[in-house]
């Protein structure tokens, strides 16, 4: 089924895996910041070398995580062409200037600053790519909840995100039963219905679906409270936490290096656009 | 329904699960050829109703992250932050529509539509694009397109899927007073 296709965690004897979940968390937000925050070609370049490193290093195969580079080339394909059509003259406003390439139809023409402009918010993509990839599929999930907790997010916040990782599964099963059962029952979703008919449908496949999953928050909720959950108000010890390492301690150096670099670079270029046509 | 901080945290364990389960798999396809109608914000809407603004938000937040986070990219964290505020917006109607007693007449239908359509107007409309701006700088007029599409389209699931299941919920529910002492 498809479970075993989204938020999959692929277990390796690498640097990046022995990496303790906070690590990889606090990395990857910090990294994520300093690749949000530019948009100078020369720094995304930096960022997207060291990326691809840590992708590198992780041992995880391209191939194994092809579906989502493909989603996300088609993705970034239909996102830089809606950029075009909407504001075709998006790169002149940023950079100043107008170096037409050639005219294409109606108002649309083909300018250097906003192919400039589009290959800069490409790059950033290809920045995040494998970072935002290795954070799903180098960490695990059971790990996670420590690592929220640890950068110090509170511990029930940390438990809820972990019950969701959970049961996300459970509630595919169940949707997935209840699905086929309705449809058994000729209760269809796809496009032989109308869609006013398609939306009255949907919620005899999504009642149950609530009711059954209603249901299992009250089952475990009594469960965590027998176990006297949430009796502390402030701690929690977590059986997975791991202590830091050196390798932790150099990569959220790094992390921290690279979001203050990112930022340091806007305020000396005093702008977020490097612009190479002045 | 008891509201104690344990209910509170699986509820918004189970209701994220739900929400990316909902709107990772179930998708409607949508009279426009490629594009599907999501319908993870009439479950959004329904658990906020139930469990309230603190938990509607933790849920819009958490699922929302894990379903930008299951495609693959970066978390899109404008739209999350939307997201969130719809959960909190929805689950501060709970004071008002007291639908875990049964509770969901005309009177609340009518609040619940307008709560509804206001709620993803700031979110799609206001929101997520001005925060696109700052943080993404991408072309104005394509963000706001977009959050008007995200706006109607989730308005109309919202409002039509959301309060059907409202209803239906509160069938199921055994008012207080039902039982006649005979």
């Amino acid at each position: 089924m498809a479970a075993n296709t989204v938020l999959n965690y692929l277990p390796r004897k690498s640097v990046i895996h022995q990496l303790t979940g906070a690590t990889k968390l606090i990395f990857f937000l910090l990294f994520t910041l300093a690749s949000m925050i530019t948009y100078d070609t020369r720094v995304l370049l930096g960022l997207m070398v060291i990326s691809f490193a840590a992708f590198a290093a992780s041992r995880i195969r391209l191939r194994e995580v092809r579906f989502i580079l493909v989603f996300m080339l088609v993705f970034l394909l239909l996102n830089d062409t809606f950029i075009f059509l909407f504001s075709p003259d998006q790169g002149t406003a940023i950079y100043g200037t107008r170096h037409l390439v050639c005219h294409l139809f109606w108002r649309y023409d083909l300018t250097l600053e906003e192919l400039f402009y589009l290959f800069n918010v490409s790059l950033k993509y290809f920045v995040a790519l494998p970072v935002a990839t290795l954070f799903i599929s180098a960490t695990n999930p059971s790990e996670f909840a420590a690592s929220l907790n640890a950068i110090g997010v509170s511990y029930r916040v940390g438990y809820s995100v972990s019950l969701a990782l959970r049961y996300i599964p459970d509630i595919q099963r169940d949707y997935h039963g209840i699905s086929q059962a309705q449809q058994a029952r000729g209760i269809e979703l796809g496009r032989k219905e109308k869609l006013w008919a398609r939306l009255k449908n949907s919620v005899s496949i999504l009642l149950p679906l609530i009711l059954s999953s209603l249901a299992r928050i009250e089952v475990i909720a009594n469960a965590m409270e027998l176990r006297g959950f949430g009796k502390d108000p402030k701690k929690r010890t977590w059986y997975t936490r791991r202590p830091f390492g050196k390798n932790d301690y150099l990569a959220i150096a790094l992390g921290a290096v690279l979001a203050a670099g990112s930022i340091a670079g806007v305020i000396l270029n005093g702008s977020r656009f490097y612009n190479p046509f002045v | 329904m008891k509201k104690n901080s344990v209910t509170t945290v699986v509820a918004v364990g189970i209701g994220a699960a739900l929400f990316f389960v909902v709107g990772r798999f179930v998708a409607i396809p949508s009279p426009v050829p490629n594009t599907n109608i999501s319908l993870q914000y009439a479950v959004l809407a329904l658990l906020a109703l139930l469990y309230g603004p603190v938990a509607g938000g933790l849920v819009g937040f958490i699922g929302h992250t894990l379903i930008d986070l299951s495609w693959g990219g970066s978390p899109w964290w404008s739209w999350i932050i939307a997201s969130a505020f719809v959960g909190v917006a929805m689950g501060l109607l709970s004071k008002s529509i007291k639908l875990s007693e049964g509770q969901f007449g005309k009177k609340e239908m009518i609040t619940f539509v307008i709560a509804n359509v206001v709620a993803h107007l700031i979110a799609w409309a206001g929101i997520a694009p001005v925060l696109d701006i700052v943080i993404y700088s991408e072309p104005i007029e394509k963000l706001f397109s977009q959050g008007a599409m995200a706006a109607v389209a989730n308005i109309l699931t919202s409002v039509i899927v959301g309060g059907l299941l409202a209803a239906a919920y509160a069938k199921t529910i055994a008012k207080k007073g039902s039982l006649d002492k005979e």
